[in-house]
């Protein structure tokens, strides 16, 4: 097969399917689960968008009284806990449902019950959280640093929704990821060894561990807070420890980013090669250095704590491993930088998503060093330059993975494609609103802004780059609008997609748009990590080729490819 | 007094902040070719290998473990260099040697004002005794030990042009060095949230002249003046002030008002700012605080008193003579 991964108009028109509530209610497809993680994700996303854009134009003018200073608090420790966990996290595990078990060749998750409870663990978490709307929401940020999420400081019920809320949600994506491994171990079709799965099946295989034992230093640490809060107990007040909080926290924060990283990363790995039409550059490095970060995720959650007067060795320790991590990171971009090299690149609204999110968490995971520069640490952290590089990771990476996942899936999952006239704007838009709304806060950052501020005095400066970024993020919001109106739209009368109408080469691919129930009639045989590409290139299947653990020069390499061999 | 530094970050003031603005000026020169030889590869590729209609799949390259190899080692080289250049930073503008001796200075977070006391004084009477509140003075050229502390929650010490920042938990004293070569005033702010007006919990650090900084020191040792004669208002204020329970929370030494909860108010007039940093210290603000503080400072520990303009006139004419 030569033509280019343009796509194709096929007969096959999407199945329908049964539209009542009841199917959704009582549905345990994967599919259905995965679908309604991201809806409920989408709606949080909105929720959480929407507080946002209220902060920011209360920061657009320094001194400004759009927002009470409570108020403010209350917004941004909604915004940042429904981001997280009620927006990142359910659109991820959306992702992660519907596709794993395609990508495998299985035909549903393990134990499909199980997910269905934990997708709706998640969906009452969330409920949960904003049930405290009527008790007077959480202000104590999302990180709840004690002793100020105590009772004497937060008197009100808020922390203690925002607290039963993480611990349903927890447990929900607890379940899920265990079901994820197993669905993983035992599930994958004859002939999927581990070594040939997709990346983004890899990444959130892996993941799932990091979900499966960082979430219980949360959850022990949200009912040590309740004990303080309701029985008056002193984890973390009176004669206890207001750092130890920190440390359970942050043993759960850290990986926690990770979390929210790793899937995001499996979807670029799976949109680059195919809009390069080359296979991953270093499959066994991209997967490899999955399991390095997964381990060392739990080793430098102490950088968030710099701060707190730890003593020099145990600085330089987490220092040093927060270091070490930026390698395995690294080579996952140059990794997808070579995958580009030599291609031949379709820059398609998907890949336009993963160059930006290559572009963008390149920066962040630099600046994310230089938090790693302990000195640099004592200067910026809690500044609006933390503020600036956590967001270039998780919104310009993870968003932006999830952007590009979204129109590169978005045919698979409707059976139709997203309309490129909407999909090209509103990319530009976000684009440029991120950045827009984002850098310049490193130089907030340095000019002495502290983050988490209602409102700021009127320094040299401060007001007109906090007015460019309120109005940056306004940018950023209608793109993201735009993006909602090409999904109705598209949904309903966007072009036909086919089977697999960027010519990609994993399993999902090999099913009908959407797939039906049990997801295959009929799977190919699987004997590389791209089973498609093999159908369509029987002359030269990848499984054929030397491998790094054959280095015989058995199989053959074409002529342009002398001296790239393994 | 000149106009504070645009960046402080980069303007250090102090031989404990020149290090850190160095090691930010080699990770950023570091990081930028970093990125932009990350970016520079990856759009010169697409312009590069942009698919211009060429039949066919591109070679199928799967990957090379000595390349991998070298990646990582320059990765690692760039790591190694900046983890030397961190600790030996480190041992420069934070020095564990004589960490342990008695704090020149002990500095404590209230939700929402730092409290400044010098446990040093020279003079005798000044022991112990000076509190002062969102104003913090220090000596020029010497280096000073802190001692930072927090009455309630969570705070963070933060002067960026003179020194490294510091956390303030309750139960916990934390020491760093801090220290000014010029005279001059420094901004500082709480640099970690600690509720509903961490916003304002602001400060400046006045660095004076080793002379000027005794003379101020003695000056705050003493006692309040007694009101002047023949003036009825500040009579009245400071009954008003003892009448109302304004010392169940500040400090007034002179009329025997021992509250902890609010700055020590005994030199209140010496200082430029109102709570914080909310409101510069004039007349007509200080009013306007007394008048009602929950309007200026939403959710401030310190009840409105709904006094009536005559009270107003004569808290604020006492107010105002303490020097
Ligand atoms: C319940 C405790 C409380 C009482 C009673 C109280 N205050 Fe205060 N006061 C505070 C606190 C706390 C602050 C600092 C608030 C901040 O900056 O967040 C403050 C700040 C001030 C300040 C500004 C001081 C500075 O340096 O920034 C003045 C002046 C003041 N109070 C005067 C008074 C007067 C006069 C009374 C009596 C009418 C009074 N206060 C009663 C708690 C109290
Ligand atoms: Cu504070």
């Amino acid at each position: 097969m030569t033509t280019a991964p343009v796509p194709v108009e096929t007969a096959s028109a999407p199945i329908s399917r049964p539209r009542n509530l009841t199917r959704w209610l009582s549905t345990t497809d994967h599919k259905d689960i995965g679908m309604m993680y991201l809806a409920l994700g989408a709606l949080f996303f909105l929720i959480g968008g929407v507080e946002v854009l209220i902060m920011r134009l209360q920061l657009a003018r320094p001194g400004n009284t759009l927002l009470e200073a409570t108020t403010y608090n209350e917004f941004f420790t909604l915004h940042g806990t429904t981001m997280i966990f009620l927006a990142v996290m359910p659109m991820l595990l959306g992702f992660s449902n519907y596709l794993l078990p395609l990508q495998i060749g299985a035909k549903d998750m393990a134990f499909p019950r199980l997910n269905a409870f934990g997708f709706w663990l998640t969906a009452f978490g969330g409920i949960v959280l904003y049930l405290s709307l009527l008790e007077g929401p959480p202000d104590a940020g999302w990180f709840a640093y004690a002793p100020l999420s105590e009772r004497p400081f937060s008197s009100s019920l808020g922390t203690d929704f925002w607290a039963a809320a993480l611990l349903m949600m927890g447990m929900g994506t607890t379940l899920t990821a265990l079901n994820i491994i197993i669905t993983t171990v035992r599930y994958r079709a004859v002939g999927m060894g581990l070594w040939k799965m997709p990346l983004f099946s890899w990444m959130v295989f892996v993941n799932s561990f990091i979900i499966a034992f960082a979430l219980p230093s949360l959850s022990a640490a949200l009912i040590m807070l309740e004990v303080d809060r309701a029985l008056g107990g002193r984890f973390f007040q009176g004669g206890g420890s207001p750092v130890l909080w920190q440390h359970y926290f942050w043993l759960f924060g850290h990986p926690e980013v990770y979390i929210m990283v790793l899937p995001a990363w499996g979807i670029i790995s799976e949109v680059i090669p195919v809009f390069s039409r080359k296979p991953i550059f270093g499959y066994e490095f991209v997967a490899g250095s999955t399991v390095a970060i997964a381990v060392l995720s739990f080793a430098v959650y102490a950088h968030h704590m710099f701060a707190v007067g730890f003593a020099r060795p145990v600085n330089l320790a987490f220092a040093a491993s927060t270091m070490l991590i930026a390698i395995p990171t690294g080579i996952k971009v140059t990794n997808w930088v070579a995958t580009l090299w030599k291609g031949s690149i379709r820059m398609t609204v998907p890949m336009m998503y993963a160059i930006a999110f290559i572009v963008q968490f390149t920066f962040g995971g630099i600046t994310g060093v230089s938090f790693a520069v302990l000195p640099i640490d004592w200067q910026l952290t809690d500044s609006y330059y933390v503020v600036a590089h956590f967001h270039y990771v998780l919104m310009g990476g993870t968003l932006f993975a999830l952007l590009s996942g979204l129109h590169f899936y978005f045919p698979k999952m409707t059976g139709r494609m997203l309309s490129e006239g909407f999909g090209k704007p509103a990319f530009w838009m976000i684009t440029l609103g991120f950045n827009g709304v984002f850098l310049v806060q490193h130089a907030l950052g340095m000019m002495g802004m502290p983050r988490r501020v209602y409102t700021y005095p009127d320094l040299p400066g401060w007001g007109a780059l906090n007015m460019f970024s309120t109005v940056s993020a306004f940018v950023l919001g209608l793109g993201l609008v735009l993006t909602l109106i090409n999904i109705v739209i598209s949904w309903r009368m966007g072009r036909i997609a086919g089977d697999n109408p960027w010519q990609a080469w994993t399993l999902e691919w090999a099913t009908t748009s959407p797939p039906p129930r049990g997801n295959f009639v009929r799977l190919p045989p699987i004997k590389s990590s791209r089973p498609l590409w093999d159908l369509a290139h029987p002359e030269d299947p990848d499984h054929q080729r030397p491998t790094r653990h054959d280095q015989q020069g058995k199989g053959h390499i074409r002529p342009e490819e002398k001296g790239h061999e393994q | 007094m000149s106009a504070p530094a645009v960046l402080p970050t980069l303007q250090p003031a102090s031989p404990l902040a020149v290090p850190i603005t160095t090691l930010t000026y080699v990770t950023l020169e570091i990081g930028l070719a970093v990125f932009a030889l990350v970016t520079g590869l990856t759009f010169y590729f697409i312009w590069r290998y942009k698919h211009r209609g060429a039949d066919g799949e591109p070679p199928q390259i799967f990957g090379n473990a000595r390349d991998e190899i070298i990646w990582m080692l320059m990765a690692a080289g760039i790591l190694v260099v900046l983890f030397v250049l961190t600790w030996t930073t480190m041992n420069r503008i934070d020095p564990q040697a004589g960490q342990d001796g008695t704090p020149d200075l002990i500095v404590t977070g209230h939700q929402w004002f730092w409290e400044a006391s010098y446990p040093r004084g020279t003079n005798p009477s000044g022991m112990g005794v000076v509190s002062t509140a969102s104003e913090i003075h220090i000596p020029t050229g010497r280096k000073l030990l802190l001692e930072v502390g927090s009455a309630d929650v969570i705070h963070d010490f933060w002067v960026p042009q003179l020194a490294r920042k510091m956390d303030a938990i309750p139960g916990q004293g934390n020491r760093l060095w801090i220290q000014a070569d010029k005279p001059g005033t420094y901004l500082g702010a709480c640099s970690e949230f600690c509720g509903a007006q961490h916003a304002w919990m602001r400060f400046k650090v006045i660095a004076q002249t080793p002379q000027d900084f005794q003379a101020w020191l003695a000056k705050q040792a003493q006692q309040a003046a007694p009101p002047p004669p023949n003036q009825t208002d500040v009579e009245d204020g400071a009954g008003l002030f003892v009448r109302q329970g304004c010392g169940e929370c500040h400090t007034l030494r002179g009329i025997g008002a021992r509250g902890k909860v609010g700055p020590d108010l005994t030199h209140f007039a010496s200082r430029g700012i109102i709570a914080g940093g909310v409101l510069d210290n004039t007349p007509e603000n200080l009013r306007r605080w007394l008048k009602n503080p929950q309007a200026v400072k939403p959710g401030v520990r310190m009840p409105n008193y709904r006094l009536n303009d005559a009270q107003l006139r004569q808290l604020t004419a006492y107010l105002e003579t303490l020097q």
